[in-house]
C-alpha cells in the first residue's frame, strides 16, 4: 500500500491507529480515581507527544541514517516557532502560512548551517552545530530583539497588523475557522476523553511525516545515507561524494524541526529563545537514542516516553508518595519516600539522566532493541530474523 | 590605552577559567581519547567543594546570652561557630574567612577520587565505542551530577565570598602612570589569574620533568608501543584522568567567589571550553591554554562599548564565530598536531 512494503505498511497502520485512538489509550483510568494522575490524555500533553515525535523523526533522518550527531537541532525548532508567530502577527491567526513559512525558513537556515558544518565530521560536526545553535540562542536573546522580542518571547499583540484577519475568524490560532484549542470532551461513565482539534491536526501531520520518513528510509537516497554511516571512507573510494547526500539529510531534518516548531507555535502562539538552547537540542538527542536511533518507530516512542514520564514524574510529590505507601508501617513508609523523593517531582531530570546513561551503556539500540531482545528471548522471533540492529556503527574493516 | 589594558585584564580571569577547563578536557582527550561532556560538571563540583567547606566551617551552636535581648524581649541567642570555640575567636573567624583557599586542600582529594571513580566505573567501558556514544554517556552523567547537586544545594546561586583581605580592587593604573581609579582590578581576580598560571605551570612541569609525565607523554603519542614496553599505561592514564578532574575542580573552587556557584554553571562553561579546545587544537595542551586566554581576552574586548556600537551583540557570539572560522580554515586548531582528528 502507498508504495510501502508489507511490514512498513502494517507499522504505519499501527502508528495511525495508536495516534487516532490516543485520547482513549492515554486515559485508561477513570477521571476521579487515584490513578488519574497517570492519565496523559489531555490536549496539551498529547499535542506535545506528536510535535516532539515529528522533531525526533526528523532528527533521526540525520543522526539515525548518517550517524552525524547534531547538537544544535533546537535552533531550527526555534526558527520555525519564530517564523510561525511572525505570520500570525502579520497575516492573521490562520496557521497554514505560519507552518509553511516555518518549514521554509528553517530549511534555508539548515542549508546555511549544514553547508558549513558538514565540511567536518565526527566530534567537530557536533561542536560546530552546537556553536551555531548557541550563537542563534545568544543572538535571539540579545541583538535580534526587534525580531524575537528577546527575553519576553515573541507573541501576538492586539496592535499587530494581521492583514488578513477578519472578524468572523476566531482570535486564536485556527485552521479556516477550526480553533486549535477547541476540545470536545466525551464523558463515558467515570471516564472522560478529550478530543482536541489541534492534536488531531498535529497527529495527521505526524502521520504524513512518518510516512515520508519511511519512504526516505527505504529509498536509494536512504540507502546512500546508511552507507555514509557505515563507512564513509569506502564510499569516497567508490567515487561518490557523500556531501550532497548528508546536506540533503541535514536540510530535511532541519525542515522537520522547523515544522515541529511551527506546530508548537500554532498550538500556543508563543516563541521564546529558550527553545533554541542546547539543552533543548540535547533533549531531542535523548529522545532519539532512548527510542532507538536508526529505527523507524524508535524516535516516536522515545519522544512519547520522555514527554509522558516528564509529565507524570514531575507531578508526583510527597503527598502522592504518602498515599502510595500508606499501607506500609510508618518507619518503612518514610524510608521509602526518602529514597524515592529525589527522583520524582522536581528531580525528574535526575531520573532522566540515569535512564539515559543506562540506555547508552546497556542498550545502545534503545527501547526498540530492548523490545527485540525481549521478543527473541520469548522465542517469538525465529533465529534467521536476527538481523543485526540498524544502530550498528562499527565500520566494516 | 587605559581601556585596552582594562579589557586585557578583564579577559585574563575568564580566560584563566577557560584555559584550566580546556586543559583538563585536553588531558583527557589526549590520553584516553575520550570526549568528556561531563567536564563542566567537574568544574561545578569543585565550586561546590568550596561551598561545602564554607558551610562545614560555619556550622555553629547556639548559646543563650541572658544579658542581651532580641527585639521580642527574649534572651538573645548567639550563634558561635564550632571552629571559633575550638581555635579561639580570632583564629576561628579567620579560618572561616579563608574557607575558599582552604577548600583547595579539601577539593584535591575529592576531585581526584571523583575522577578515579568516573574513569574506572564508566569511561573505561567507552574507549572502543564511537565518539558519539562517549559524548552521549558523559552528557547523561553531566545531567545526573548537576541534578544531584541541585537536590542538595537547591537551584539558587550560593554566595561564597573570598577572604576579606582580597576584597576591594587593586589600582593597577597607578603602577603604569595612569590617573588613580581608571584601571582598577579586583584582587581576587588577580589571585585567580596567578593561581591558574601556577596550576598550568604545575601540570606542564609534571608532564615535562618527571618520569611519570614522560611515560604519559609517550603514551599520548603511541599508546600501544608504550604498552608493549611493559608499562601499565592504563593505570597512568587513570591517574591523569584524576589529575584532569582535579584541575577542573580547582578552577571551580577558586571561581566560586567570582560568580556565586549554581548547579548549571558547569554546563555554561562546558560549551565554551569545548570551543576553546577546538580552537586550540584537539589534544594539544599548549593550544588549549593559549586559546583559553586568547578567547577570554577577545571576549572582553568585544564587550567594549565602542565595538558594540559598530557590531551589536558581537560579545555574545565572538567565541563561536572564531571557532567556526578556525574549524573551517584550520581544522586542527591553532597548535593541533597534524593528522589528529582532522576530518
Amino acid at each position: 500500500m502507498l508504495g510501502l512494503e508489507k511490514k512498513d505498511t502494517s507499522l504505519l497502520i499501527v502508528v495511525a491507529i495508536l495516534t487516532m485512538c490516543a485520547p482513549f489509550i492515554l486515559n485508561p483510568f477513570p477521571a476521579d480515581s487515584a490513578l488519574a494522575q497517570f492519565n496523559a490524555g489531555y490536549p496539551d500533553l498529547m499535542q506535545r507527544f506528536v510535535i516532539f515525535g515529528i522533531f525526533a523523526i526528523g532528527f533521526n533522518i540525520l543522526f539515525g541514517l548518517t550517524g552525524y550527531l547534531s547538537f544544535g537541532h533546537a535552533a531550527f525548532l526555534g526558527v520555525g516557532s519564530y517564523s510561525a508567530v511572525w505570520m500570525f502577527k502579520l497575516l492573521g491567526y490562520n496557521i497554514l502560512p505560519g507552518i509553511f513559512l516555518s518549514v521554509i525558513t528553517s530549511g534555508l537556515f539548515a542549508l546555511l548551517i549544514g553547508y558549513i558544518s558538514l565540511r567536518r565530521s565526527g566530534i567537530y560536526f557536533s561542536i560546530l552545530t552546537l556553536a551555531f545553535a548557541q550563537m542563534s540562542f545568544a543572538l535571539a536573546y540579545s541583538v535580534l530583539t526587534p525580531l524575537t522580542n528577546g527575553e519576553t518571547g515573541l507573541q501576538v499583540y492586539t496592535s499587530d497588523p494581521q492583514y488578513f484577519h477578519s472578524d468572523a475568524m476566531p482570535n486564536i490560532p485556527h485552521l479556516f475557522g477550526q480553533e486549535m484549542q477547541s476540545t470536545y470532551t466525551l464523558d463515558a461513565g467515570a471516564w472522560s476523553f478529550d478530543f482536541n482539534t489541534g492534536y488531531y491536526l498535529c497527529a495527521l501531520i505526524m502521520l504524513g511525516m512518518f510516512y515520508l520518513a519511511i519512504r526516505i528510509f527505504r529509498s536509494p537516497f536512504g540507502l546512500m545515507l546508511k552507507a555514509i554511516k557505515t563507512n564513509q571512507t569506502r564510499l569516497n573510494y567508490t567515487g561518490l561524494n557523500p556531501r550532497p547526500y548528508t546536506l540533503a539529510a541535514f536540510v530535511i531534518s532541519g525542515m522537520y524541526a522547523g515544522l515541529a516548531g511551527g506546530l508548537m507555535a500554532s498550538m500556543d502562539p508563543l516563541a521564546g529563545a529558550e527553545r533554541m538552547q542546547w539543552t533543548a537540542s540535547g533533549e531531542v538527542v535523548l529522545m532519539t537514542i532512548l527510542g532507538g536511533a536508526g529505527t523507524l518507530i524508535g524516535p516516536v516512542l522515545g519522544a512519547g516516553f520522555i514527554k509522558y514520564f516528564e509529565n507524570i514524574f514531575s507531578k508526583i510529590n510527597d503527598t502522592v508518595l504518602h498515599q502510595w505507601f500508606a499501607f506500609l508501617p510508618d518507619g518503612i513508609e518514610d524510608f521509602l519516600i526518602a529514597i524515592v523523593h529525589p527522583f520524582v517531582g522536581k528531580g525528574w531530570h535526575l531520573t532522566l539522566g540515569l535512564l539515559f546513561m543506562a540506555i547508552v551503556i546497556f542498550l545502545p539500540g534503545g527501547l526498540v532493541e530492548g523490545g527485540q531482545k525481549i521478543a527473541r528471548r520469548l522465542g517469538l522471533k525465529k533465529a534467521k530474523d536476527e538481523t543485526p540492529a540498524a544502530t550498528d556503527t562499527t565500520p566494516a574493516e | 590605552m587605559d581601556v585596552i589594558i582594562l579589557q586585557l585584564l578583564n579577559g585574563l580571569d575568564k580566560g584563566s577559567a577557560y584555559a584550566l577547563i580546556a586543559l583538563g578536557l585536553t588531558l583527557i582527550f589526549g590520553t584516553l581519547g575520550v570526549v568528556n561532556f561531563a567536564h563542566g560538571a567537574l568544574f561545578m563540583l569543585g565550586a561546590f567543594c568550596a561551598v561545602t567547606l564554607q558551610k562545614i566551617l560555619s556550622l555553629s551552636f547556639e548559646t543563650v546570652d541572658p544579658t542581651k535581648t532580641d527585639f521580642l524581649g527574649n534572651p538573645a541567642k548567639i550563634k558561635t561557630p564550632y571552629v571559633e570555640s575550638w581555635f579561639g575567636p580570632e583564629l576561628g573567624s579567620s579560618i572561616i574567612d579563608w574557607s575558599v583557599p582552604l577548600a583547595i586542600l579539601f577539593a584535591i582529594p575529592i576531585m581526584i577520587g571523583v575522577g578515579f571513580v568516573m574513569e574506572r566505573g564508566l569511561i573505561k567501558h567507552f574507549y572502543k565505542r564511537p565518539h558519539a556514544d562517549q559524548i552521549l554517556v558523559t552528557f547523561g552523567l553531566a545531567i545526573v551530577i548537576q541534578e544531584v547537586i541541585k537536590q542538595f544545594y537547591g537551584a539558587n546561586p550560593i554566595p561564597t565570598p573570598a577572604p576579606d583581605m582580597f576584597k576591594g580592587s587593586f589600582d593597577f593604573g597607578t603602577l603604569l602612570g595612569f590617573d588613580p581609579n581608571v584601571v582598577i582590578y579586583p584582587y581576587w581576580r588577580l589571585v585567580y589569574f596567578f593561581f591558574a598560571a601556577l596550576i598550568i605551570a604545575a601540570v606542564f612541569g609534571f608532564l615535562q620533568f618527571t618520569t611519570f609525565g614522560m611515560v604519559v607523554r609517550a603514551g599520548m603519542a603511541d599508546r600501544e608501543t608504550v604498552g608493549l614496553l611493559g608499562i601499565n599505561i592504563d593505570k597512568r592514564f587513570t591517574i591523569m584522568f584524576g589529575i584532569a578532574a582535579a584541575v577542573a575542580g580547582l578552577a571551580g573552587v577558586m571561581y566560586a567567589p567570582i560568580n556565586s556557584p549554581n548547579y548549571h554553571m558547569g554546563m555554561d562553561f562546558l560549551v565554551l571550553s569545548f570551543v576553546v579546545v577546538v580552537v586550540g587544537g584537539m589534544g594539544s595542551l599548549p593550544g588549549a591554554v593559549l586559546a583559553g586566554f586568547l578567547l577570554g581576552i577577545l571576549e572582553s574586548f568585544s564587550s567594549m562599548n565602542e565595538i558594540k556600537q559598530i557590531l551589536p551583540g558581537i560579545d555574545q557570539i565572538i567565541i563561536y564565530l572564531v571557532a567556526i572560522i578556525i574549524l573551517l580554515v584550520r581544522p586542527r586548531g591553532l597548535m593541533g598536531r597534524k593528522g589528529v582528528m582532522e576530518d
